[in-house]
């Protein structure tokens, strides 16, 4: 046996392989949906907390600004085990499933807020005068003048970090989140061989491939001419 | 005839940026179809003033009244205000991420409520006014610096302002691009729009400016027909400066 056969029986053995796709592809449902609330959960909140503190309130900003450090602060496996085991002690006890949606959220807010509200400062203050001086209120210029010239800016970093978060959904696998991960190493387990971690692989690699493409695709959509 | 009232009439107005006082008591009036040509050195308190006639800047103290309207009282909605004083900035500010027709169009829409088409016809013709009829769909990163500050106007015009107001609104722009924009508001004043206008371009004040405000240290130091400031300052301050920007 050279060594090629010997890698090849090791991580790409076909039978074990058919035997757990439908796991994997199972696994591979869990973390795009956890994925998708994920993105759409810490977007929300990242530019929601972004839009409030322009309001340049200083309690509300000051309190935004600590939910942004802390969540920036700590790993995002320490906020899942936290919220998976320490909350119960708190009386509410959440799946795995909610603990890493509701961990990988904040972290995303997190970062997306800081990302949005760079974007938003980014934006001239004669733009905002502009607007005002047309009558335009606060929220409307926001809407229409500040806020699809913040985006612009925030779209190529924004790609980036929610990428790299939501990559994140592999630390389900700790908390017993039958994502991609956990059901391959689920399967390398029953099978004593590693191929199904390959096909894991393959298919962390056939949902962020795409997504990796669409953000090169909007970052060129959005850039405009100065 | 009966003498109109002020479009514009301030009255003590002060302004602080927090220990230092930038406008130290200004009386000033503007009348109907009147051009006011504000002149003075850099820091003077020029575009401090025009930007509290909007209350883009917050007066310390004093009275702005606005056709009738006191802008500082408490009840006042100062949107309803500003959309009837137009202004123009030194560096055009326009929107980038909207047509040149999207700019003029925007605060009719959000701010008058028109409908799109409604909206789109009178952006037209506020274009069509500066000269730009054919720049609609150009985005200002595809325009000259004279065409922007063109739809800059127009952008002001389009709401039917009642007084613009311009602070150095040709200073960025390369000399051979001055003109268009001079010929621009020449033409308004010629249909009658009250203006304040803070330039140093003095031909243009001696030609179409009523009447000359000389601000030195957030005072109006002296105030008269272009021909006697330009001519015949009766403050040495005044002299000293006019000197200066003549023999530049
Ligand atoms: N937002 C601000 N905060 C603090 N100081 C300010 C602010 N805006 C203006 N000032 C100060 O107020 C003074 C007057 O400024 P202003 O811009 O009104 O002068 P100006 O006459 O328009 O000068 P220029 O000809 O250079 O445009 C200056 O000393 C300036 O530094
Ligand atoms: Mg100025």
């Amino acid at each position: 046996m050279n060594a090629w056969d010997r890698f090849a029986a090791t991580f790409l053995d076909t039978d074990v392989m058919a035997r757990y796709l439908p796991d994997i592809a199972a696994g591979f449902a869990t973390t795009v949906w956890l994925a998708l609330l994920v993105v759409l959960a810490g977007l929300a909140l990242g530019l929601a907390l972004a839009l409030l503190r322009s309001l340049r309130f200083r309690p509300l900003s000051a309190l935004i600004v600590l939910h942004v450090d802390l969540f920036r602060a700590l790993p995002p496996l320490v906020v899942i085990v936290l919220l998976y085991f320490a909350m119960p002690n708190a009386g509410w006890s959440p799946s795995g499933f909610v603990a890493t949606w509701l961990a990988l959220t904040l972290v995303l807010s997190a970062f997306a807020e800081e990302i949005f509200w760079g974007g938003i400062l980014s934006v001239p203050k004669g733009q905002w005068e502009a607007a005002r001086s047309t009558g335009l209120g606060f929220l409307a210029t926001l809407t229409w003048v500040v806020l699809p010239q913040a985006i612009r800016v925030t779209i190529p970093p924004l790609t980036n970090r929610t990428i790299a978060i939501t990559k994140g959904t592999a630390l389900g696998s700790v908390v017993a989140v039958s994502e991609i991960l956990a059901s391959a190493q689920t399967a390398v387990s029953f099978s004593f061989n590693p191929s199904p971690l390959t096909l894991g692989a393959a298919a962390y690699v056939v949902l962020f491939f795409p997504v990796v493409l669409f953000g090169r695709w909007v970052e060129t959509r959005f850039a405009w001419k100065r | 005839m009966q003498r109109e009232p002020p479009v514009l009439s301030i009255r003590g107005l002060r302004k602080s940026f927090g220990a230092t006082e930038v406008l130290r008591g200004i009386d000033l009036d503007v009348r109907p179809r009147e051009l006011v040509f504000v002149i003075g050195p850099s820091g003077s308190g020029k575009s401090t003033l025009l930007r509290c006639c909007n209350r883009l800047e917050e007066p310390s103290d004093g009275s702005i009244l606005f056709d009738g309207t006191d802008i500082r009282a408490p009840g006042t909605d100062i949107n309803a205000v500003r959309r009837r004083i137009g202004m123009v900035f030194q560096s055009f500010n326009l929107y980038p991420h909207m047509t040149a027709l999207g700019n003029v169009t925007l605060a009719l829409r959000q701010v008058l409520k028109k409908p799109r088409r409604e909206a789109d016809e009178i952006a037209a013709a506020a274009l069509a006014r500066v000269g730009l009829a054919d720049k609609q769909g150009a985005y200002p990163g595809e325009l000259s610096g004279g065409q922007q500050q063109r739809v800059a106007i127009a952008r002001a015009l389009a709401l039917e302002p009642k007084a613009v107001l311009f602070d150095e609104p040709t200073s960025a722009l390369d000399p051979e691009l001055v003109g268009s924009v001079l010929q621009v508001m020449r033409d308004l004043r010629e249909a009658g729009m009250t203006m304040v206008v803070v330039s140093h371009e003095m031909g243009f004040a001696r030609a179409a400016a009523d009447r000359v405000v000389f601000m030195d240290q957030g005072e109006i130091v002296e105030e008269g027909p272009p021909a006697a400031i330009f001519g015949a300052p009766q403050h040495a301050r005044t002299r000293a400066f006019v000197d200066q920007i003549v023999r530049h």
